[in-house]
C-alpha cells in the first residue's frame, strides 16, 4: 500500500504525518454547495480530508453550470447537494462523503444540535441573520466555523472559534537561538578546546562560526567591565575584530560570524508574545484546563526558575560552514542542552497534573518535547463572536481603515456586504437582482436604497463622519449577488487553507475578517 | 498570417499612464464574417440540447455553438440599444453576464458593457495555457467558467501518483496519461461548449505562429527556465514605433503564476508596457546549490551526504550510465549510499523522502494555494479580454502560512530589458556582410561594441571563444547578414562584446533589431511571407 502516501507526498512535506493524521480524523459540514463551497470542499477532499456533509436544499439549475465546476447538464433538476457530493467523491474515494438535502437556513432553525457532531462547519454564501446564529450555535457546540462569502468582485473568509492554541506555528522566518549572548557552561567549555588562531588554513576556514563568536564575545567582555558590544560604535569595533581575524578573504566560516555578530548583542529573555501568553489568566489551571494550558504553565515555571529567564532551548542548530567533526559535536551540545530542557519542563508537566488531579502521565513525553522545541512559536489566536464584533467593532481600527487609502476600498466591502444582507431582508432580493431585463431607473433606486442603508449600517456603528465610495455603491448593484467562478475558486481556496491549518493546528489561522478584492486585487485583512 | 491575426487582436489604451486593455472592443468592429450563416438553432444555453449534442464538445459541435452565438448576438445587439438591456435570467451565464452587461465606475476605460461582449469573448478569445499543473487545472477550469471557449493547452508531461493531491482533473486511473489530454478532456466533459485542444509536447517543439495565434497566454510553470522561453517567445513578437514604444497591436498579455506550499504569486505581464520576466528576474532566488568540496569533505548535514551520494558517488560508480530520477531502483541505490556517508560521519537525519526532495528538488505544493493562484490569473485574464473591471497592477504575492498576507506591487519594466527593451535600432543594407556589421556596432554610438559574438535566435553567426567555436562560425564573417537571418526584413540579434566607460571595460550583452532596406527586386518581399 505505497499509494496513499505516494498520493500525499507534495503535502506530507508541508504537514507531515501528524498533520495528515489529524486531516483524516476530521469530520467537515459544508453549507450551500455552490461555486464557493464546492470549491472549498475540493481543496480538502483533494488532501484527503476524513469525511465531508453536504447540506443544500436548492435543485441544480442552469445557472449553475455557468460558475459551478461540481455539477453538468445532467444534473439540472436534481439536487444540488446529491450532486456536488458525488463529483466530489470521485476525487478521492479514501473520503467519507454524505449529503442532507436541506436548506442551512432551516437546519440552522430547527435542528442546532445537529451541528454538533462535526469537527468543524464551513458555511458559505449565508446571509447575516443565519450566520449569526449558526456562530452561537457552533460557538456553544464548540465546533469550529469557517465562514465564506463570495459576492460579485468582493468576498469574505472570517474564522469563528473561542480559541485556537498552536505549537507548531511554523513562522516563515524565525531567528534561530544559538544563546550567543547567554552561552551555557558546555558550550564555553567546547569553545576553550579550540584555538582560533590555529596554523592549519583548513581548520582555520572550517572553525564554525558559533565558536568563533563565543570565544571573540568572551575576550570582548574580559576588555569592556563583563559587558557585550551593545552600542553601534561597539558593534562595528566587534566586527572590525572579526574581520581582523580573517587569514584570506574567502573564510566563509568568518564571513558567517560577521553577519551573525548581531546575536552576541540581541537582549536575553523572551519575546512580548510568549511573555503575553505566560501571563494569561489560563495559566492558573485546573483539573478542567486543555493540555495547551498546562504545558504553558509549566513553561512559565520552567522560565522563571531553571531556565533563569529563557525559554528551552530548542536543540537544532542551523548548517555553517565546520569541520564535520566540530558541526557535529556542537550539535550534540545543543541537543544535551535541549534535552536538560525538556527533563526539566516534563517533570513540572508531571507535578502540575498530579497537583490538580489528573494522571501525572495523561500528557505524552512526544507532545512535551514537541511542544519544548516551539515554546518560543507558541501562539494563541481567539476569535470574537460575530454578533459582538457587529454590535461593537473596534472603532479606532475603523476609524483608521476609512482614512488609510490601502484598506479604504476593503473596509467599504465589508460595510456593503453587510449592507446587503439587509438590503435582502428588506426587499427579498440583493440590490440588482432583477427579474429579467432592467432598466436603468431601476439600478439607480437600488443604487440609492443600498446607500442609505450603508450609511445607517455606519451611523448604527457610530462611524456617521465615514465616507461610503459612491463607485463601490454602485459596483455591488452591479454584482446583483452573482458568484462567478474565480472569485468562488479563491476565497474557496482560503477557506479550505484556514480550515487546513484549523484542523492540523500547524501554521497560524488568519485574525480578522479576509476581505477580497477582486477589483485590484488589493485584499486586507481587516480586524475589528 | 501571424500578423494578419496579430494585427487586429487588441488595443491598449495608455491614459494617465494606466494601462487598459481591451481585447474585444477592437475585435468586434473589425470582422464581418458575422453577417453569414444565420440559421436558427435552440439556445445553446439550454441543458438539454446541450447534453444532447453530447457533452464532450468536438469541433463540429462547436462550430455549431458558435453559430448560435452569432444568432443570439444579432439579436441582443438589437436589444442592447434599448434603454432596458436585456439579460439573460436563469440562463447559464447569468452571474457573468451581470459583469460583462452592465456599466460601472470600476472598469477598464474601454469597457463596452453589452450581452454581446460575453459572446465576443466566447467567440473571439483565444487562449493558451501553457502547463496541466497544479496550475494549469485550475486555470483550465477557471477559463472554461469565466466564459472563456477556445482554449488550448501544452505539456510534455504524463500524470504521476503524487499529482493527485492537488491535480483535480485526474484519477488514479489516469497515471502515465498525458496531462494535456485528459485535462482538456474533463474540463470539456463538465463544462459544455467549451474547446479545449491539447498539446502533448514540448514548448520548444512548437513554432512561433504556433504561439502568435492566442490573445492571451496563461503560465501555469514551475520552472523558471519554461517561463523565460516563453516570455522570450511572447516578447519576440514586439514592435516598436520610432519612439521606440511597443505597438499596442504586437503586444500579447500573459498571466503568470507560481506557487510553493502556502506561499504563491500571481502576475499581469503586458510585454513592452509592464516588466516582463526577465525584467524581474531577481524575484526568483537562486537555486540553493552545496559547495562540492563540502560534500566531499566537510558534510554536516543529511542533504549534504544525499548530494553527495548523487552527484558525486554515482558517477564514480556507474561510469557513464546517466542517473534518472525518476527510476526507482537508482533512487534507492543513493538513499542506502546516504545512509552509509551519514553513518560514517556520524550524521543523522537520511530518509527517503528526504532523498526523493533533495534530489529531484521537489517543491511542496497544495490544493488551495493552486486554487488561489490560478483563480486570481484567470480573472486577470478576463479583465484583459473584456476591460470589465479594473485591473491587478501588476505582481500580486501571496503568503498563507503565517496569518494570511497579499500584496500588490507595481514593479517597473526595465527599459535595457534584452527580451522586452527596444535595444538599438540599425537599419542595414541587405547587402552588408557579418563582418561589415562587426565594424559597424564597434562605432555605433549607442553600442561602441568590441569583440562582439553575435547570435540571432539562439544560433551563433560569430563567436570569438572558444577556438572551436570561433574556427567554426569564422565563415560567415563574408556572408551577408541578411541572408545569415534567413532573408527576413526584420529580425533580432544579440550581440555580446566589451564596451570601454570612463576607462573600465567591461562585457555586455546588447540587443540590436535590425531593419533591411530591401532591394527593390521584388523577390525579397516574397521570401519573407515565405520564411515566416
Ligand atoms: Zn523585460
Amino acid at each position: 500500500m505505497a499509494e496513499p502516501k505516494n498520493k500525499y507526498d507534495r503535502q506530507l512535506r508541508i504537514w507531515g504525518e501528524q498533520g495528515q493524521a489529524a486531516l483524516e480524523k476530521a469530520s467537515i459540514c459544508l453549507l450551500n454547495c455552490g461555486p464557493t463551497g464546492s470549491d472549498t470542499l475540493k481543496n480538502l477532499v483533494l488532501g484527503g480530508i476524513g469525511s465531508i456533509t453536504v447540506v443544500d436544499g436548492s435543485k441544480v439549475e442552469e445557472s449553475d453550470l455557468g460558475n459551478n465546476f461540481m455539477v453538468d447538464v445532467k444534473s439540472v433538476g436534481q439536487s444540488k447537494a446529491k450532486c456536488v457530493c458525488s463529483f466530489l467523491q470521485e476525487l478521492n474515494d479514501a473520503v467519507k462523503a454524505k449529503f442532507v438535502e436541506e436548506f442551512p437556513e432551516d437546519l440552522i432553525d430547527r435542528n442546532p444540535s445537529f451541528f454538533k457532531q462535526f469537527t468543524l462547519v464551513i458555511a458559505t454564501q449565508l446571509q447575516e441573520k443565519s450566520m449569526l446564529k449558526l456562530d452561537k450555535i457552533c460557538r456553544d457546540a464548540n465546533t469550529m466555523l469557517v465562514i465564506a462569502r463570495s459576492y460579485g468582485l468582493t468576498g469574505f473568509v472570517r474564522i469563528s472559534l473561542k480559541e485556537h492554541d498552536v505549537i507548531e506555528s511554523k513562522p516563515d522566518h524565525f531567528l534561530d537561538v544559538l544563546r550567543l549572548n547567554n552561552p551555557w557552561p558546555e558550550l564555553k567549555q567546547f569553545s576553550e578546546t579550540i584555538d582560533l588562531n590555529v596554523t592549519d588554513p583548513v581548520v582555520h576556514k572550517h572553525t564554525p562560526y558559533v565558536v568563533i563568536l563565543v570565544k571573540m564575545a568572551e575576550e570582548w567582555a574580559k576588555t569592556h567591565s563583563g559587558c557585550l558590544p551593545s552600542t553601534r560604535e561597539e558593534k562595528k569595533e566587534f566586527k572590525d575584530l572579526l574581520k581582523a581575524k580573517m587569514l584570506a578573504s574567502d573564510e566563509d566560516n568568518y564571513k558567517e560570524a560577521i553577519e551573525a555578530s548581531f546575536k552576541v548583542s540581541t537582549p536575553r529573555g523572551i519575546s512580548s508574545n510568549l511573555r503575553q501568553i505566560i501571563s494569561d489568566s489560563l495559566v492558573e489551571v485546573d483539573s478542567t484546563s486543555p493540555d495547551f494550558w498546562i504545558l504553558v504553565a509549566a513553561l512559565k515555571e520552567f522560565i522563571e526558575n531553571e531556565g533563569d529567564g529563557e525559554p528551552p532551548l530548542e536543540g537544532s542548530i542551523p548548517d555553517m560552514t565546520s569541520l564535520t567533526e566540530y558541526y557535529i559535536s556542537l550539535q550534540k551540545i545543543y541537543q544535551a542542552k535541549a534535552e536538560a530542557d525538556f527533563l526539566a519542563i516534563e517533570q513540572r508537566v508531571r507535578s502540575i497534573l498530579k497537583r490538580i488531579g489528573r494522571d501525572p502521565s495523561s500528557i505524552s513525553k512526544t507532545t512535551i518535547k514537541n511542544f519544548c522545541r516551539n515554546a518560543r512559536k507558541l501562539t494563541v489566536c481567539r476569535y470574537r463572536l460575530i454578533e459582538d464584533e457587529f454590535n461593537s467593532p473596534n472603532l479606532s481600527e475603523f476609524q483608521k481603515y476609512f482614512t488609510d487609502e490601502d484598506y479604504s476600498t476593503a473596509v467599504g466591502f465589508y460595510i456593503l456586504l453587510r449592507a446587503v444582507d439587509r438590503f435582502a431582508t428588506v426587499y427579498n432580493r440583493f440590490p440588482g437582482m432583477f427579474d429579467g431585463s432592467w432598466s436603468y431607473r431601476e439600478m439607480d433606486e437600488d443604487i440609492s436604497r443600498l446607500k442609505t442603508i450603508g450609511v445607517g449600517l455606519l451611523s448604527d456603528l457610530g462611524c456617521n463622519g465615514s465616507y461610503l465610495s459612491e463607485d463601490l455603491i454602485n459596483e455591488m448593484c452591479r454584482y446583483g449577488g452573482a458568484e462567478l467562478h474565480t472569485v468562488a475558486a479563491f476565497i474557496g481556496g482560503i477557506a479550505a487553507q484556514e480550515v487546513i491549518k484549523l484542523i492540523t493546528k500547524q501554521f497560524v489561522p488568519m485574525c480578522g475578517t479576509f476581505i477580497f478584492n477582486g477589483i485590484d486585487q488589493k485584499s486586507q485583512l481587516l480586524t475589528l | 498570417m501571424a500578423t494578419t491575426i496579430r494585427g487586429h487582436m487588441m488595443s491598449f489604451i495608455d491614459k494617465n499612464k494606466k494601462i487598459i486593455h481591451t481585447l474585444l472592443t477592437s475585435v468586434r468592429l473589425k470582422p464581418t464574417q458575422r453577417k453569414e450563416e444565420e440559421e436558427e438553432e435552440e439556445d445553446d444555453d439550454d441543458p438539454s440540447s446541450s447534453s444532447s449534442s453530447s457533452s464532450s464538445a468536438n469541433h463540429k459541435d462547436d462550430d455549431k455553438q458558435q453559430n448560435q452565438d452569432r444568432n443570439q448576438s444579432q439579436e441582443n445587439k438589437g436589444s442592447a440599444a434599448m434603454a432596458s438591456p436585456t439579460e439573460q435570467q436563469g440562463s447559464r451565464w447569468r452571474d457573468l453576464d451581470k459583469l460583462l452587461a452592465r456599466p460601472g465606475n470600476l472598469v477598464g476605460s474601454n469597457f463596452e458593457p453589452s450581452p454581446q461582449l460575453k459572446q465576443d469573448l466566447q467567440e473571439y478569445a483565444k487562449v493558451l495555457v501553457v502547463g496541466a499543473g497544479g496550475l494549469g487545472c485550475e486555470l483550465l477550469k477557471d477559463l472554461a467558467l469565466m466564459g472563456f471557449r477556445q482554449i488550448e493547452v501544452i505539456d510534455m508531461d504524463t500524470i504521476e501518483v503524487s499529482n493527485l493531491n492537488r491535480q483535480f482533473l485526474f484519477r488514479l486511473q489516469d497515471v502515465g496519461k498525458p496531462k494535456a489530454e485528459v485535462a482538456a478532456m474533463r474540463v470539456m466533459e463538465r463544462v459544455s461548449g467549451v474547446n479545449i485542444v491539447p498539446h502533448f509536447c514540448r514548448i520548444e517543439d512548437k513554432d512561433l505562429d504556433f504561439y502568435s495565434q492566442f490573445n492571451i497566454i496563461a503560465l501555469g510553470l514551475d520552472s523558471i527556465e519554461a517561463r523565460s522561453y516563453i516570455n522570450g517567445v511572447v516578447c519576440s513578437f514586439l514592435e516598436y514605433d520610432a519612439d521606440d514604444n511597443a505597438l499596442e497591436a504586437s503586444i500579447k498579455p500573459m498571466v503568470d503564476g507560481g506557487t510553493e506550499g502556502f506561499k504563491g504569486h500571481a502576475r499581469v505581464i503586458l510585454p513592452g508596457l509592464t516588466p516582463c520576466f526577465e525584467c524581474t528576474i531577481w524575484l526568483f532566488p537562486p537555486q540553493v546549490k552545496y559547495p562540492l568540496c563540502t560534500l566531499a569533505e566537510t558534510p554536516r548535514t543529511a542533504a549534504h551526504c544525499i548530494e553527495y551520494a548523487h552527484l558525486i558517488k554515482w558517477g564514480e560508480v556507474h561510469s557513464g550510465k546517466p542517473f534518472d530520477p525518476d527510476d526507482p531502483e537508482h533512487m534507492q541505490w543513493v538513499y542506502a549510499e546516504a545512509v552509509k556517508r551519514a553513518e560514517l560521519f556520524g550524521i543523522t537525519g537520511v530518509t527517503y523522502s528526504l532523498t526523493q526532495g533533495v534530489v529531484k528538488n521537489i517543491i511542496p505544493a497544495i490544493a488551495s494555494t493552486n486554487a488561489i493562484v490560478s483563480a486570481a490569473c484567470a480573472l486577470e485574464a478576463l479583465k484583459i479580454a473584456t476591460a470589465c473591471s479594473q485591473t491587478m497592477s501588476n505582481y500580486l504575492t501571496y503568503n498563507g502560512q503565517e496569518g494570511l498576507h497579499t500584496k500588490v506591487t507595481e514593479f517597473v519594466k526595465d527599459n535595457d530589458c534584452l527580451v522586452c527593451g527596444p535595444g538599438v535600432l540599425i537599419e542595414l543594407d541587405s547587402s552588408v556582410t557579418l563582418q561589415e556589421f562587426i565594424e559597424l556596432i564597434g562605432e555605433h554610438p549607442k553600442l561602441l561594441l568590441s569583440k562582439p559574438s553575435v547570435t540571432y535566435r539562439g544560433e551563433n553567426l560569430y563567436m570569438q571563444a572558444p577556438p572551436v567555436l570561433e574556427e567554426m562560425t569564422r565563415s560567415n564573417l563574408q556572408k551577408p547578414l541578411y541572408d545569415l537571418m534567413h532573408k527576413l526584413s526584420y529580425g533580432i540579434i544579440h550581440a555580446n562584446g566589451m564596451t570601454r566607460a570612463n576607462e573600465i571595460t567591461t562585457s555586455c550583452l546588447k540587443k540590436i533589431r535590425i531593419s533591411f532596406k530591401v532591394i527593390a527586386d521584388g523577390v525579397t518581399d516574397m521570401d519573407t511571407a515565405g520564411g515566416a
